[in-house]
């Protein structure tokens, strides 16, 4: 053991933070989630009753609708979307480069920016999008307060700064696929949609499997779009827009916790939400993988 | 199209072929400008004064108003100073990544010990855990050391980058050459000089990349400065930004005149390094699936 001892110091750095900053964080969360307290006074056991209320909170659930119906309205057009413009590139000769760095861009820029950004465009009033409509006769459309279409705003939003990113992660899949296989399709007589459904998706199912589960992970945890864009309700206690309509689960903890002192709700509205996703995982792995089998 | 092109044979099939080429190149084309449309309109709203936008039908082009534009970002936020904070904290983060993660990522790679599939297996499932679990204690840890409001207390929790870990670990094990690491060992180098003179300037490129990564992510991070800069003296950029939306009513072209100019800096870094990056993300996804 001692003489391992370079080996411990040169990954103690990394564990010493992890330790502190993740691994311990997350377990006193959950031990926070069975306490009453308000980050100053004494911290109370309250058993499961954080979790009780939470089951019996109309807003919590609300949350959750929010963040299930965003997520589909983001995910599906973003991994199609990405899947079709990876096969796109892949069958362009010229232009490649410019192509993915092109579409890559929307994801390097900063969720906040993107958000002023959609919050201007769709601004019921004055945005660019109503202008547009306005030039051709139809009448203003409330996209930031209507409580679907201030989700469909959102989920551009999200669809937008994500389908590049698939799509770098499908041409990498695609590339692998040897081209002798889509010779023989071509010979058989299969059509590009043909060819597309029935050769291109299934060979790459792995790699749909993994920006499935990534887009899941990261679609569930839609906070900064919905934060930013409502931000002028912040005077408002409830986040999330007109009717909350755009009130993320996550926004909701962060409402919770820091803007309400409920630390002991809030680490419950955490770990409720990390059981949610675990099962969407679960559900997602199943449906894209039990597919293969049959 | 393609139910004619399923029947016949392959001869039509390759008269068609240039055709399908033009379309490619067409919907690229438009989705490349679907992709970069809000940049472009980002310009023309912070080139011209809010009315000129509110007008319908609004102006589409380049304005004159721009300077005016920015000395109003400069005067409603401290737009250098959240800047300063933001690069000293992406700058810090970012090298103490790069040491930390791949001192770790070699000795993971290249040497066995006791102990390590425990540790490199927790580093793994912790990768998939919401990061969101962690942020409540990790406030109320930095409030009781007395750091909130503070950079330090910034930097703190994303040095321990398991990402960044799992990616180097990859690249090196294939990158690196064990006969190597031993004709280096027979030449008397201590583990630290293998590390040093032999394992990082191979690992480069990898390198190169999750500096990017890494600072890319820290420029961008939102939620917990949110949290946890409560000081308006050590705010990051993007927290002053939301700021700037923040208000009775909003100067849409002050507003985004301040989003462009925070968004210049790292639309620059990305496309000086764009195709290193890229090829660098490809490898990582491949890998990783």
């Amino acid at each position: 053991m001692l003489s391992y001892w370079r080996q411990y110091l040169a990954i103690s750095p990394f564990y010493l933070i992890f330790i502190a900053f993740s691994f311990f964080p997350v377990f006193y969360s959950l031990y926070l989630a069975f306490q009453r307290w308000d980050g100053m006074g004494t911290m109370q056991f309250v058993g499961l009753q954080q979790f009780r209320f939470l089951w019996s909170d109309p807003v919590f659930w609300l949350s959750i609708r929010n963040t299930l119906v965003i997520w589909v309205l983001s995910t599906v057009p973003t991994l199609f979307g990405a899947l079709v413009l990876a096969t796109l590139l892949h069958s362009v000769r010229r232009f490649k480069g410019f192509y993915r760095i092109a579409l890559y861009v929307p994801n390097v820029t900063s969720i906040v920016a993107v958000a002023i950004f959609f919050g201007a465009v769709f601004s019921n009033n004055f945005g660019l999008v109503n202008a547009i409509l306005g030039t051709v006769g139809i009448s203003p459309v409330p996209w930031l307060s209507n409580p679907w279409l201030i989700k469909v705003v959102i989920a551009l939003l999200m669809t937008w700064m994500w389908t590049g990113y698939n799509m770098i992660i499908y041409l990498a899949g695609l590339q692998a696929i040897p081209t002798s296989i889509y010779e023989a399709a071509k010979m058989d007589g299969a059509g590009p949609v043909r060819t597309f459904f029935q050769i291109t998706v299934p060979i790459m199912r792995p790699i749909i499997l993994f920006t499935v589960i990534i887009s899941t992970i990261n679609g569930l945890q839609s906070f900064s779009e919905p934060q930013v864009l409502f931000a002028n309700n912040a005077a408002n206690a409830n986040l999330g827009g007109p009717g909350q309509a755009g009130l993320t689960t996550l926004l909701y903890f962060y409402q919770s916790a820091f803007l309400n002192n409920d630390y002991g709700y809030g680490a419950a509205i955490v770990w409720a939400f990390f059981v949610l996703i675990l099962v969407l995982v679960a559900i997602n792995w199943r449906i894209t993988r039990g597919g293969r089998k049959s | 199209m393609t139910t004619a092109d399923t029947t016949r044979p392959a001869t039509r099939a390759r008269r068609l072929r240039r055709p399908k080429g033009l379309t490619a190149h067409i919907i690229l084309m438009l989705a490349v400008l679907i992709s970069v449309f809000p940049f472009a309109w980002t310009i023309v709203m912070a080139t011209n004064t809010t009315q000129e936008i509110y007008k319908s039908p609004p102006k589409l082009t380049f304005g004159t108003h721009l300077l005016e534009n920015i000395r109003h970002v400069l005067n409603t936020i401290d737009f250098f100073g959240s800047m300063l904070n933001t690069v000293m904290v992406a700058c810090v983060t970012t090298a103490l990544v790069l040491f930390i993660d791949s001192l770790a990522a070699f000795t993971f790679a290249k040497f066995d010990f006791p102990g390590r599939k425990v540790l490199f297996g927790t580093l793994l499932l912790f990768m998939m855990l919401p990061l969101q679990l962690a942020i409540l204690p990790q406030f109320i840890l930095m409030s009781k050391i007395g750091w909130v409001g503070m950079l330090k207390a910034l930097a703190l929790p994303s040095l321990a980058n398991a990402f960044g870990i799992f990616w180097l670990h990859q690249y090196i094990q294939n990158g690196v050459p064990d006969e190597l690491l031993d004709a280096a060992r027979i030449d008397g180098a201590g583990f630290f000089r293998q590390y040093w003179n032999i394992a990082l300037p191979m690992i480069r490129p990898a390198l190169s990349f999750l500096a990017i990564y890494a600072f890319v992510n820290c420029w961008n991070d939102y939620i917990w400065p949110l949290v946890v800069l409560t000081n308006p003296d050590h705010v990051t950029l993007q927290v002053e930004l939301a700021q700037l939306n923040v208000g009775h009513t909003t100067d849409y072209s002050m507003v985004m005149a301040g989003v462009l100019m925070a968004a210049l800096p790292l639309v620059v870094v990305f496309s000086i390094f764009a195709r290193g990056f890229i090829a660098g993300a490809t490898e990582g996804a491949v890998q990783g699936s």
